[in-house]
């Protein structure tokens, strides 16, 4: 269970660069929940993913993984709690290391790393059969750098590694915005089957209208900082981009300007 | 004419040979420190300048505690841990302090080289194979070789099993991949630390190993030795990759730091061999790490550069394979794939499809979001919040 109660962050305050990112926002996720976060851009999406993964304090307000506050524990000692997948498919994986050394590092998240080796045998037979699933021809090249890959296959890498350890909640920002309509096509659906088969509580931030009404059990949208929208349930399951686009409008009073998320719906 | 053949007859080729195993000698200890260097340098991605400084330390600790009675074992040891806390201070200020990488090594760097003068309490402090038993020596060539080779072999062995643990793996993708470490759990500071600790902890033992060697530690025994660490792993990695190219593994990559020593040296015997002023020694180094480093990039500029398409594609025009007249209209036919594309796209932009509308929309956003963005009115309600 996740929840955001109430958080804050102002990016350069006192500078002319000064933003306020958030603008108290306040979230509760329960267990199995698989929220859909739309926004434009700068309207808080990723920051709010942020928040919760701990790249930076907050400034106000709290972040409960499970009941418990974590709102003062750095980045490293969250991501025990976390698992994270980037828009960026370079971010998530370390270019240098092999598929195996990437996937054994992510299996020891939250755990004391020691002097045993990085990756034993039995390991990698279990990676193995993992990315056979996956049915990327991964199997077969466990030990090629990661480097070597495509982005899109990365990014199943990266989904793998996430979700290797039972992540308490699961954050996708808008990891396959920089993949090919297809490819991110079978990312997205590998997320899917991820998350409904370990029953994941999963955030993911995307740009595509039509994919954040098609995925997940429940929506929100952010405008300025702050959740404008939140819609589960039967609701959800009956939205269309036309009656999100109207939603938006009467709570916001004007039309969404994003011009980004209107094309690609 | 004639004073360069003069030149050339007084150069002596026994001379140049009877030099060789003094300077593998001193290639393979130097290598030991380019082992160091490896792991903050080529690992941990790290320019970390405190080896000056630790690499003397090592040699300072070593002379005050063999001339004070000490076995040459235990001072090498106690310069190890003396490059440890060396490594240690560069890490907190890095760390802690949050000072950029460059400039805490050199912090630590210049502190150290007063330290060493107190340590030592004088500029060089001779330390004779005649008084004292030594783990090595210039004295004994050989036996010199053998140690360092014995040293080399057990801190590879070591290096490729640490870095194969767990452990170790978190100084590798901390060096590769920092924002992926953080998200996995890892405590990058702490990889950091650790990776500087090792590396200095070597960069002294290798300064230890050294002092012994020529007889004496000196203040200045360190400077340049980033320079020559440096040389060392770039040498010692154009070379392995040339050889082995894809074949090469990680065991291979530190077996070449050494031999990158060992030829760093024997090129500095052909220097002195060739009776060039030993001023220079330094301006020839530099040279060297900088077209080792240049090579990668050149090699891959050869094959990959504006000149070249240019040149190619004027080739291509003078046998009349292409057409690179933009504006004839008479040339359409024969126009090249990719400027046929252009002009489809002009021509229907409404019946763009996908893969390129994305990327052409994509682009439009981000300069809209930039320059265009609307005042928008706040709503009256706090619409969403429960």
């Amino acid at each position: 269970m996740l929840e955001i109660r109430d958080v804050y962050k102002t990016f350069n305050p006192g500078t002319i660069n000064e933003k306020m990112a958030l603008r108290g926002v306040s979230l509760k996720l329960e267990d199995g929940d698989f929220c859909t976060v739309i926004g434009g851009n700068g309207a808080g999406n990723s920051t709010m993913l942020n928040s919760v993964a701990g790249t930076w304090p907050v400034d106000n307000g709290m972040i409960l993984i499970d009941g418990h506050d974590v709102s003062g524990l750095p980045e490293h000692k969250r991501a025990h709690y976390l698992g994270r997948v980037f828009q960026d498919p370079r971010m998530g994986t370390v270019s240098d290391m092999g598929i195996d050394e990437n996937l054994a590092i992510a299996a020891r998240r939250g755990k004391f790393r020691g002097l045993a080796w990085g990756v034993t045998k039995a390991e990698r037979e279990e990676y193995r059969e993992m990315l056979k699933e996956f049915d990327l021809g991964l199997e077969d090249r466990m030990t090629a750098k990661v480097g070597l890959l495509s982005g899109g296959q990365r990014q199943a890498i990266t989904l793998l590694m996430a979700t290797i350890k039972k992540p308490r909640v699961l954050l996708l920002d808008e990891h396959t915005a920089a993949l090919d309509p297809k490819t991110a096509a079978k990312v997205l659906e590998l997320s899917d089957k991820i998350i409904s088969e370990h029953k994941l509580t999963a955030l993911m931030v995307t740009h595509n209208m039509n994919d954040a009404i098609t995925h997940g059990n429940r929506l929100i949208m952010m405008n300025d900082g702050k959740i404008i929208l939140d819609i589960k349930g039967e609701e959800k399951k009956k939205l269309t981009v036309e009656a999100l686009l109207a939603k938006f409008k009467e709570i916001s009073g004007s039309n969404l300007s994003n011009d980004r998320m209107l094309l690609e719906k | 004419m004639d004073s360069l053949l003069s030149y050339f007859s007084s150069l002596n080729p026994m001379t140049f040979v009877s030099q060789l195993p003094g300077n593998i000698a001193q290639g393979i200890i130097w290598g030991l420190m380019a082992l160091g260097v490896f792991i903050t340098f080529r690992l941990l991605n790290f320019a970390d300048l405190t080896v000056d400084g630790s690499f003397a330390t090592g040699g300072a600790v070593t002379a005050v505690m063999i001339i004070n009675g000490v076995p040459a074992w235990a001072a090498a040891l106690t310069a190890l841990a003396a490059g440890i806390l060396a490594g240690l201070v560069t890490g907190f200020l890095h760390t802690v302090m949050q000072i950029p990488d460059i400039l805490s090594g050199i912090l630590t760097q210049i502190a150290l080289y007063s330290i060493n003068l107190n340590i030592m309490q004088k500029a060089n402090l001779p330390i004779s194979y005649r008084n004292y038993d030594l783990t090595l020596s210039a004295s004994d060539i050989p036996k010199a070789i053998v140690t360092g080779l014995v040293f080399a072999a057990a801190i590879i062995a070591l290096m490729y099993w640490f870095f194969g643990t767990e452990m170790g793996s978190t100084i590798r993708s901390t060096g590769s991949n920092p924002d992926m470490s953080k998200a996995q759990g890892i405590n990058i500071n702490t990889a950091k630390v650790l990776a500087l600790a090792l590396s200095n902890g070597m960069v002294a033992l290798s300064g230890s190993l050294f002092s012994q060697y020529q007889g004496f530690a000196d203040v200045n025994m360190g400077r340049g030795a980033i320079v020559i660490g440096l040389a060392a792993v770039i040498i010692g990695m154009v070379i392995g990759d040339a050889i082995f190219r894809k074949k090469s593994n990680f065991i291979i990559k530190l077996l070449f730091v050494v031999v990158g020593g060992i030829l760093y040296y024997i090129a500095m015997g052909i220097v002195l061999w060739l009776k060039m002023p030993t001023d220079d020694t330094k301006l020839f180094t530099a040279v060297i790490v900088a077209l080792f480093l240049a090579v990668p990039n050149l090699k891959e500029m050869s094959k990959n550069s504006f000149k070249r398409t240019a040149k190619k594609n004027k080739r291509l025009a003078a046998q009349g394979a292409i057409t690179v007249d933009l504006g004839g209209s008479a040339a359409q036919e024969e126009k090249p794939a990719a400027e046929e594309k252009n002009t489809k796209k002009k021509a229907d932009v409404k019946k763009q499809t996908t893969s390129l509308k994305k990327s052409v929309n994509d682009q439009k956003n981000v300069n809209k979001s930039v320059n265009n963005k609307k005042p928008y009115k706040k709503p009256k309600n706090k619409g969403g919040r429960h």
